[in-house]
């Protein structure tokens, strides 16, 4: 959002639902905690409004969620616009046949991994998460939805750390967030 | 395309053996003991629930040898099979008064929102170890090698509260059992469990720890003529 529109009246009362919670998982981490904005069925509605508000009416024929608070705000995205819902998944859960995407965790790495036969090159993606910080696990969503043929419209989380700079990994593709905690 | 495992479907025996006459009404109607699927509970009939069984398909010896995997991945691929599951859970819950939705990770976290957004209630996770912050409960139960545990924050649920536990699917019934504890710790009750697919050994013995548990359909079989 650019600082000339006008902040949506819904965003503050969202902002304030998500909890800060410091040193999780370890020091120096201010954990940002959706659980809290779930527990608030208004916030969470108008959470799930925003975004459906944005993406009904761009033709978007897949929601993917990355596991597993993406799959919380994806599903009922994804219900909303008479979407497919794709789960992006950590390794070993999907059965039958899979790509996989490595990425950096600040130590180590992880994967993440998708059915191929879900989305192919017809498909215009959405990629939900709850939160954006170094992009690391967007930019590996996106190249699998990628692999496949498939057109990344967007990425929407709800809340951003702008400070990691998450967006300038996303190879150029939008990114819509509700929250920026800085 | 017409397989074997499409006309068996259609038809429910046990419907046939008991009399039951066929009704149209909601899935709310009466909860009885021993009518936990939904094609004995209101919904004989219903071609949505033909639909969803239809959308789910078999994984034969995943995650190992012997275990026929029901997948909801493509249940999840047809928006209007998917949206059918969440009618159905919505239009039974409703109107029974429940404040709090409890998904357990990760397939319940699919379900479960969109069933808390439509009824109003509050949406909790219940998660693997470590992943949730701030003050939580842990309750272990058993997996076929070896034990595993369910956390769930304390702070989510109030005494009194009237609670849903969702996931996809009940094999042995120790996840749902760990869920229902956690919640009954807080001091919430738990009014029901409620899973698209559900052995059917559970058919007849349909409570888990006391509770009712609400089944869509029974596991898919995995059919060589579908292609």
């Amino acid at each position: 959002m650019s600082e000339n529109e006008v902040k949506d009246p819904r965003i503050d009362g969202i902002k304030t639902k998500i909890r800060v919670v410091p040193d999780f998982p370890k020091k120096g981490i201010m954990f940002q905690d959706i659980t809290t904005l779930l527990l608030d069925p208004k916030a969470f509605k108008d959470t799930i409004d925003l975004f459906v508000e944005k993406y009904r009416d761009m033709n978007i024929s897949v929601v993917a969620g990355i596991e597993a608070r993406g799959f919380i705000f994806g599903s009922p995205i994804a219900l909303a616009i008479g979407a497919k819902f794709v789960p992006l998944r950590k390794p070993k859960k999907l059965p039958g046949q899979i790509i996989f995407e490595e990425y950096e965790l600040e130590y180590g790495s992880d994967r993440l991994e998708m059915h191929v036969e879900a989305v192919d090159f017809s498909d215009r993606a959405l990629v939900v998460d709850d939160l954006i910080a170094t992009g690391g696990t967007l930019c590996a969503a996106m190249d699998l939805l990628k692999r496949v043929g498939a057109e990344v419209v967007e990425c929407a989380c709800v809340v951003e750390l702008p400070e990691l700079k998450g967006r300038e990994r996303l190879e150029g593709k939008p990114l819509y967030v509700l929250v920026e905690y800085r | 395309m017409i397989t074997i495992r499409a006309i068996i479907n259609t038809a429910n025996p046990f419907s046939l053996l008991l009399g039951h006459t066929q009704t149209q009404t909601q899935a709310h109607a009466r909860v009885s003991e021993c009518e936990m699927f939904a094609v004995e509970n209101g919904l004989q009939g219903d071609p949505r629930l033909k639909a969803i069984s239809d959308a789910i398909r078999v994984i034969p010896h995943f995650p190992k040898t012997g275990i026929m995997f029901q997948d909801i991945t493509t249940l999840l691929l047809d928006p209007v099979a998917f949206k059918h599951v969440v009618d159905i859970f919505v239009d039974r819950y409703k109107h029974m008064n429940i404040s709090l939705v409890a998904g357990v990770e990760a397939r319940g976290f699919i379900f479960g929102p969109p069933i808390a957004l439509a009824i109003g209630a509050k949406f909790i996770p219940l998660r693997k170890p470590g992943k949730l912050p701030g003050k939580v409960i842990s309750e272990e139960y058993e997996l076929e090698y070896g034990r595993d545990r369910l956390e769930m924050s304390v702070e989510a649920v109030k005494a009194d509260e009237r609670a849903l536990v969702i996931d996809d699917l009940v094999a042995t019934g120790g996840t749902l059992s760990a869920s229902i504890s956690l919640l009954e710790r807080a001091g919430a009750e738990v009014v029901e469990c409620a899973c698209v697919v559900g052995l059917p050994k559970f058919k007849g013995q349909c409570k888990l720890k006391g509770k009712p548990l609400y089944v869509l359909v029974e596991p898919s079989q995995f059919d060589d003529l579908t292609l």
